[in-house]
């Protein structure tokens, strides 16, 4: 299936408009893209995220530092800086991995961390922050599938278990995205099979079968092998330019930062220290500190 | 060789070590993982309970708890038949062992799995149960089994409680002067041996189930 970009091709009736379409439309990869991004429920509305005084420590260390930081709705925000700056705290956060000593943390106009209880915000309850989660979903740099789960279950699970979904409305949702990442021929094999690129496609496809308002990605392809990069980026790229999800990602990746960023965030210390356009960090940063950074990494790629 | 009236008494016997094995390793999983997950549990009350259990039954022998239970109990007003007081010892006894076996395999889990359950939401119930348990279960298998084949071997202490299970039998007949010493004894141990292959066999196909398509257990394939 995934080697067919043309999926109404042998259908009598559609023939000719599958012709137009194609000599319309020579570049294949847009026709995978739209089919990505209708699979992962491209009508949906991304959230805003607002950071405000977020403040995470891990005993002396200060990892986030009254952290103020506003995300769109829809913005895809690239997050770079130095290894210990953060970056990734901020995603964890986020998601609900690290809770904040400080700081309230608002997605789509809710908060994360706490609740309104008469007039006044106070710790939220298990049950608030399951609701408000729901919008968020994310990607991890080791993939972390569900080792005895094929990858298919690693896919419906979520849908049938937490949505509530039937198994068999769960299983076609897992199939569709499964194929559009193109796995439509692993859907039987348990991630032990498959090589680390698979892996974080059908980690992409797992998160993505939420239908999350919110993406996180962190760094989603520092654990893989230079030639399975590619394939992934594919899929981010296909998602950043044909989805209204809000994404915000971590990654080393200076390249694709600066093609699907709509900004991005130099972070170091806990603190941003300077963002903008791609344009303008990659072709012109303001301060020393974002030079020195990306002098380092781009010279060493 | 014995006659058939003899192997009668053996087989009943090793009948009746059969039943008291199973229903106390059947309670005594129970209490495992019951154990096991309390002693993860964040509120420190039911650690601390847990951990007085775990103790106090790892921590006494064995046959002194069966004698208190069997013995002792009914001054307190509670009598057990020997069936029962045999299972309850014996699975209190295996809980208190297989509790740890339950918590150390849990938490072997990596911290990633449990990530990647709160991200999709997963209730904590669910998390334990659809994901976090079914990995650990591969890793506690292997202690799992040991633990069974010292229970099978310990359930002969319930002979001391009048209730007939294959060494009362042995004894009884080795008393009586039915067969000799050495020819008893020989088959007791065949027939033990025996019983802990069975178990051995489960375990392994129990492994080889659960382990399906994981990197670890025998269900790992190699490539």
């Amino acid at each position: 299936m995934p080697d067919n970009p043309e999926p109404n091709h042998d259908e009598p009736s559609n023939s000719r408009s599958a012709i137009l379409e194609r000599s319309a439309e020579p570049d294949a990869p847009a026709r995978t893209a739209s089919r990505l991004a209708v699979a992962a429920g491209d009508e949906l509305e991304g959230s805003g995220v607002r950071f405000s005084g977020v403040t995470k420590r891990f005993g002396d260390l200060t990892v986030l530092d009254q952290l103020d930081m506003e995300v769109a709705p829809g913005e895809k925000m690239v997050i770079i800086g130095p290894s210990g700056s953060g970056k990734t705290t901020i995603l964890r956060v986020l998601m609900t991995l690290e809770r904040p000593e400080a700081g309230t943390v608002e997605v789509g106009g809710e908060q994360l961390y706490h609740e309104e209880r008469n007039g006044q915000l106070v710790k939220a309850s298990e049950k608030h922050v399951r609701q408000v989660r729901r919008k968020i979903s994310m990607v991890f740099q080791h993939f972390n599938l569900f080792p005895h789960m094929t990858a298919l279950d690693n896919v419906s699970f979520g849908p049938r278990k937490v949505l509530g979904l039937s198994k068999d409305e769960a299983n076609e949702r897992a199939a569709r995205l499964l194929e559009v990442v193109g796995l439509g021929d692993k859907f039987g094999e348990h991630p032990a099979r498959l090589s680390g690129g698979q892996k974080q496609r059908v980690a992409i496809a797992r998160a993505l079968a939420m239908e999350p308002e919110v993406m996180l990605f962190d760094e989603v392809t520092s654990a893989l092998d230079p030639e399975l990069v590619g394939e992934v980026l594919n899929v981010l790229r296909d998602l950043a330019e044909n989805t209204t999800m809000t994404m915000l990602l971590v990654t080393h990746e200076m390249g694709f930062a600066r093609e699907i960023g709509d900004r991005v965030v130099m972070f170091d210390g806990g603190r941003v220290v300077e963002q903008g356009p791609p344009t303008q960090i990659f072709g012109d940063p303001q301060e020393q500190r974002t030079r020195d950074f990306l002098r380092a990494v781009l010279d060493r790629e | 060789m014995l006659e058939w009236n003899l192997w009668r008494a053996l087989l009943d016997g090793t009948w009746i070590t059969v039943q008291v094995t199973v229903l106390a390793a059947l309670l005594g999983t129970i209490l495992s993982i019951l154990s096991g997950l309390a002693g993860l549990s964040s509120v420190r009350a039911v650690r601390w309970a847990n951990q007085v259990y775990v103790d106090f039954f790892r921590g006494t022998s064995a046959i002194v708890q069966l004698f208190w239970i069997f013995f002792a109990l009914p001054f307190f007003g509670i009598s057990l038949s020997p069936l029962l007081a045999g299972v309850v010892t014996l699975g209190l006894n295996m809980g208190s062992y297989g509790s740890e076996v339950v918590r150390g395999a849990i938490r072997a889990v990596p911290r990633g799995q449990t990530e990647a359950a709160i991200a999709l939401n997963v209730t904590s119930f669910d998390r334990m149960r659809y994901i976090i348990f079914p990995q650990a279960a591969v890793t506690m298998l292997p202690p799992y089994g040991n633990l069974l084949i010292e229970l099978l071997k310990a359930s002969a202490l319930v002979s001391l409680i009048t209730l007939s299970d294959l060494t009362f039998q042995v004894q009884i007949l080795r008393v009586n002067g039915s067969a000799s010493t050495t020819q008893l004894f020989t088959i007791a141990l065949v027939l033990y041996f025996l019983l802990a292959m069975g178990i051995t066999g489960l375990v392994r196909a129990a492994e080889g189930y659960l382990g399906r398509g994981l990197e670890i257990g025998r269900g790992a394939r190699r490539s």
